[in-house]
This record gives structure tokens, C-alpha cells and sequence, in this order.
């Protein structure tokens, strides 16, 4: 009964997240990347491989398993509160692009 | 000389049979000569190696010298180099000369090693074969129209051609072992945690670990008792006392458990891999150790969970390039939108891409729970494999890769397939454990096969001791693929 209901529910999930065309230029606007239409498509088909891999993670029931995120569970150390880095802000503004006065040059956002 | 272990250099400087200079020298002539047409390198700088050498050998002369000190080796070009370039293989950083040292890199530094450059990788560590490099593919000494294997395989290919006696590496799925077996020398991942992520560009930072590639399991335990120590600066950095990672490997084999996990002897793994790894075992045996018959009944899900897990990550720790800070930017643009798209659509390659649009797909709304968190439980059940598995076991072995290595081009035009290439080592990553690799014999064709060797949380002592012991034994770690020899 319990391996009926799971297949049901795979199913289900498996339909309903095909990956789109539209699913793939979202990801890419959010992940501030330019597609034109030849590379979401030819990036969907891919995607579409990728998650037909991913979707291998529904075969198994995690009811009541804790999410692992990392390899240790660590606790988060604090540290004394003291300065530890100097200011190197010429060495670190060498090698960007564009640098003015001391200042990161972007594009006007404001007008 | 180049034929020498990092071990064997250390005493010829010690004895003064040769200078940090002579060494080095030797090396960059090999490094410009074969590593160009092998593509080992992205980055070679004979002036500063030679300036380094140079105080390496007045350090020695001066009295101070530590066991490495003077002794040649190359940094994986994820690893940041104050005043060198650093790129991570991608076109985004191709024009980045690093401002600071990775904390593996001062360690190394300070213990007198000599830089001797940059090795060639898959672009950002995110591939298995050495062919998304923006500077072009790395080709296996062993034979050059198949892969190295990847991420590390520059570090992996100059180390096998005898460009390098010793190389660092990082692995996130595989990215240290699967080379190292492709190409027939020794690599070895840590526990999550003992080297630190400091300067080391990152893709999935709860995978990523450095770890040192060599010829000799012995010379894995002398670069890693200099990469391992504690960083504050990496707040996953683990605070324990130091150790000699070589202390054990004297130690006779007998009474040792070997766990040898179903799952990586079933379908897909080829049939001379598994005679090798089998021999191999059949070696342990002979040397006192007992086999015992274990199962890692989730090892088949952690290829998909690393799929949704390491993107995510990467997709979060890619978007610090931008175009403003460091990196590239793109030539024309509308406004600031329209800037991070453009220099992020040409500073990043397709893999990367790739896997920046999964990892953002299963991070957004509506999926987070369906995929990320999902693949978050999963990856706890497998981890909890292998504490079962070594209640009944010491180490755990099998093979590193399913086949030697792959043609170029082979397994480019689907991801899937490359993907599978990392089967037996990706849930190492995932459960945070250590795990090597070592040189156990050759396919039919001629190629390396690699030995896997799994061990418990901070038991890489252990790990050593076991490898070293198998190649007191057996000389599989002596051989050189015929353009290494001489």
C-alpha cells in the first residue's frame, strides 16, 4: 500500500517539474546571466538530463530524517573582538576593473 | 633527479647533494618542454620559483631548514598566490594576479617549499576531465589523447609526467582521487575540515577540501603534515592538535579489516578496474589484513544529491563575481543589470553555467523543499552508511573510478555520463570522510587503474599506513608513463 501511494506521488512530482523554457531563462535572470534563445534551449536540454538524474532522490522515503548541512556538525566559533585585518584597500582595488578615488566605479542606478 | 619522491629530495638537499636552485631549474626546463604540450601549467614564473629556491637555500645554509624546505612543488591554480596569476581555469579570473596567499599556500611557503607554478584544472574545480579549462584541455601522459581525469588534472598530469614531485589539489566530488587514478600516482582527500578553505576559490563549501597529490603514499603524509592546521580565517577549520600523519606507516598490516562495499563492485564498473582493485585486495590479504563484505545501501543516490547540492552552493559562492570587484568585465553595456549579465555570460564557461542555472533552479521558490532540503536529508542517510559500515570495518576499499581514462571528447556532449564518472567518490565528499587513492595496476590498453581507500573521520594515519604498506609490497606507485622516464 505504502509503495502504491509513493509511486503515485513520484509521478506526480516528476510531471509537474518537468523543467521549461521559461524555468531555465527565470534561473538565468536571477542568476544574473545573459541567455539568448539558442542558449536556453540548447541549456534546457541539458537540464532536462541533469534532473532526470536528480529525480533519482525520490525513490527514497525521508519522513523523519534531519537535513545534513554540513559534514561536521559544527557549532559556529566566536572570536575576541579585535581588529584583524589591515587595511589593504590599494592592493585589493588593483586588480578591479574600474576604480576611482578610492571607490568601485559601476554604472549610474540612480538618477 | 626528477625521478626522485619528495622524500628521496628532501634528503639529497639535507646531504647536499644538490641545491634548491639546481632543483628547481631542473623542473621549469621540464615544466616548458613537456608540460607545454601536456598543458600541465596555466601559470610558470621561473623568476620568482628561482628567487624562492634561492632563499630555500640560504635558509639551509643558515641552519633552518625543515624537512621540505627547498623542495619543488605546483599549486592547483584554485589556490591564491600573492603575485600570482590566479585563475581558477576560467576566463573570469584570467586576468586576476592574486593580492593574497591561501592559508595552504603560506603553510607550504613557510615551510621553504618552492612554488614552481599553476596547474591546469576544469574551470571553477567543476568537472571530471580536465576539458572545461578556458585555457584548454590537459592531456594524460599515459597516453595524450585520453583525459587526466579532473578537477585536479594539471596537478595530476604534472605530477605523473615527473613535472612536479608533488602537487596540492582540492576535491569536492572526487576532484583529487579521480585524477590520481587516471593518471597512476597517489592523492589524498582529508577530512572535511583539517586543511583550511582559506584563499582556496570556492565552489560547494561544505564539500570542498585541499589535499596533497603524489607518487608515494609517504609523500602524501609529508605535504600533509604541512597543508593540515588549524585557521581561524575558515570558520569550518578544525581546531586539534597537530599530528605526523606519518607516524603509523611501519606498522604491520595484520588485523587490519578492510570493508569492501557491494555497491562498488556491481554494474558499471569495468571488468579490468575491478581485476586490478580485486588483486589488490588479494594483496591486503596477503599482507595480514581480513575482508570483510559491507553494504553503502544509499552510495546510488549520492551522485543526484550532489547534483542538487554542490550547484546550490556553487551558484551562491559564483555570484561574488560580478564584474566590480576583480574579475572580468564585459566591454559594452546598457546599465548595472545589464553589466552583471554580460560579463558573467562571457566570463563564465557552459559547465559552469550549467551548473550556476541548477543550483539557483533548486534554490528558488517553490522548489527549495523539493530538491535542496530533500537532498540535505539524503545526504544524512549516507552518511550514516558508513558509520554502520565501520562498526565492521577499519578502512573501506574498492575502486576509485568505474574505467581508466576516457577519451577527449568522450563524455563532453552529455553531463550525465561525465557526472557518473565520480560514483565511488562523491559520497566520501558528502559524509566528510577521508579518502585516497593509489596506483594498483593497469587496464588492458595500458592505463592506470586506482585503488580507493576510505577511512573514518581523522584516521588518515591509518590511510597511510595501509597504502604504504601495499606499496612496500608491490611497485605499481614506481611506474612512469614512457614521456615521464629520464
Amino acid at each position: 500500500m505504502i509503495t502504491y501511494t509513493a509511486s503515485i506521488f513520484n509521478g506526480f512530482f516528476t510531471l509537474a517539474m518537468a523543467i521549461q523554457l521559461d524555468d531555465v531563462r527565470r534561473a538565468a535572470h536571477l542568476a544574473r546571466i545573459a541567455v539568448d534563445d539558442a542558449e536556453a534551449g540548447a541549456a534546457l536540454a541539458q537540464l532536462t538530463r541533469v534532473f532526470g538524474l536528480i529525480e533519482q532522490m525520490r525513490a527514497v522515503d525521508v519522513s523523519g530524517i534531519e537535513p545534513m548541512a554540513h559534514a561536521q556538525d559544527l557549532m559556529l566559533r566566536l572570536r575576541a573582538d579585535e581588529v584583524t585585518e589591515t587595511n589593504r584597500r590599494e592592493r585589493f582595488q588593483a586588480v578591479a576593473p574600474e576604480v576611482e578615488s578610492g571607490l568601485y566605479l559601476v554604472p549610474k542606478v540612480i538618477e | 633527479m626528477s625521478n626522485a619522491t619528495l622524500k628521496e629530495l628532501s634528503d639529497r638537499l639535507a646531504a647536499g647533494a644538490c641545491s634548491s636552485v639546481e632543483l628547481a631549474q631542473d623542473y621549469i626546463n621540464k615544466i616548458n618542454g613537456l608540460g607545454k604540450s601536456l598543458g600541465c601549467f596555466i601559470t610558470v614564473d621561473a623568476e620568482r620559483s628561482l628567487a624562492q629556491a634561492k632563499a630555500a637555500d640560504a635558509r639551509r645554509a643558515a641552519g633552518n631548514a625543515g624537512p621540505l624546505t627547498g623542495v619543488p612543488l605546483a599549486h592547483k591554480d584554485i589556490f591564491c598566490a600573492e603575485g600570482w596569476l590566479t585563475t581558477c581555469a576560467s576566463r573570469m579570473l584570467s586576468n586576476f594576479v592574486s593580492p593574497y596567499d591561501a592559508h595552504v599556500v603560506e603553510l607550504c611557503n613557510a615551510a621553504g617549499m618552492v612554488t614552481l607554478g599553476k596547474t591546469n584544472m576544469d574551470e571553477f574545480a567543476m568537472g571530471s576531465s580536465n576539458e572545461t579549462s578556458f585555457f584548454g584541455p590537459v592531456r594524460n601522459p599515459w597516453n595524450p589523447d585520453t583525459v587526466p581525469g579532473g578537477s585536479s588534472g594539471g596537478s595530476a598530469a604534472a605530477v605523473a609526467a615527473r613535472l612536479a614531485p608533488a602537487a596540492t589539489g582540492t576535491d569536492t566530488g572526487g576532484s583529487i582521487r579521480q585524477p590520481a587514478a587516471l593518471t597512476g600516482i597517489c592523492g589524498l582527500k582529508p577530512t572535511y575540515g583539517l586543511v583550511s578553505r582559506y584563499g582556496m576559490i570556492a565552489f560547494a563549501s561544505s564539500l570542498d577540501q585541499a589535499g596533497p597529490m603524489a607518487r608515494t603514499a609517504e609523500d602524501l603524509g609529508l605535504l600533509l603534515n604541512v597543508m593540515a592546521g588549524h585557521d581561524p580565517r575558515d570558520s569550518t577549520s578544525l581546531e586539534r592538535p597537530a599530528e605526523d600523519y606519518n607516524r603509523s606507516l611501519a606498522q604491520p598490516l595484520k588485523g587490519l579489516r578492510i570493508g569492501l562495499p557491494r555497491e562498488f563492485f556491481a554494474d558499471g564498473l569495468s571488468p579490468d578496474v575491478r581485476c586490478a582493485v580485486d588483486e589488490a585486495v588479494a594483496e591486503y590479504r596477503k599482507l595480514g589484513a581480513t575482508v570483510v563484505d559491507i553494504s553503502l545501501p544509499n552510495m546510488e543516490l549520492s551522485v543526484p544529491v550532489y547534483y542538487v547540492l554542490a550547484p546550490a552552493e556553487a551558484s551562491s559562492n559564483l555570484s561574488r563575481f560580478d564584474g566590480v570587484r576583480y574579475g572580468h568585465r564585459a566591454a559594452e553595456y546598457t546599465d548595472l543589470m545589464d553589466m552583471y549579465k554580460r560579463s558573467r555570460a562571457e566570463g563564465f564557461g557552459a559547465e559552469v553555467k550549467r551548473r550556476i542555472l541548477i543550483g539557483t533552479y533548486v534554490l528558488s521558490h517553490g522548489y527549495y523543499d523539493a530538491y535542496y532540503i530533500r537532498a540535505q536529508k539524503l545526504r544524512r542517510l549516507i552518511a550514516r552508511d558508513f558509520v554502520e559500515a565501520f562498526r565492521q570495518c577499519d578502512v573501506i576499499m574498492g575502486p576509485t573510478s568505474p574505467t581508466t581514462a576516457f577519451r577527449l571528447g568522450e563524455k563532453s556532449a552529455d553531463p550525465v555520463q561525465m557526472y557518473l564518472s565520480d560514483i565511488y567518490t562523491i559520497a566520501v565528499n558528502l559524509a566528510g570522510l577521508p579518502g585516497m587513492s593509489i596506483p594498483c595496476g593497469f587496464d588492458g590498453g595500458g592505463l592506470p587503474v586506482g585503488l580507493q581507500i576510505i577511512g573514518n573521520y581523522f584516521d588518515e594515519a591509518r590511510m597511510l599506513n595501509a597504502a604504504h604498506q601495499y606499496q612496500l609490497a608491490t611497485d605499481w606507485h614506481t611506474k612512469a608513463p614512457a614521456v615521464g622516464q629520464g
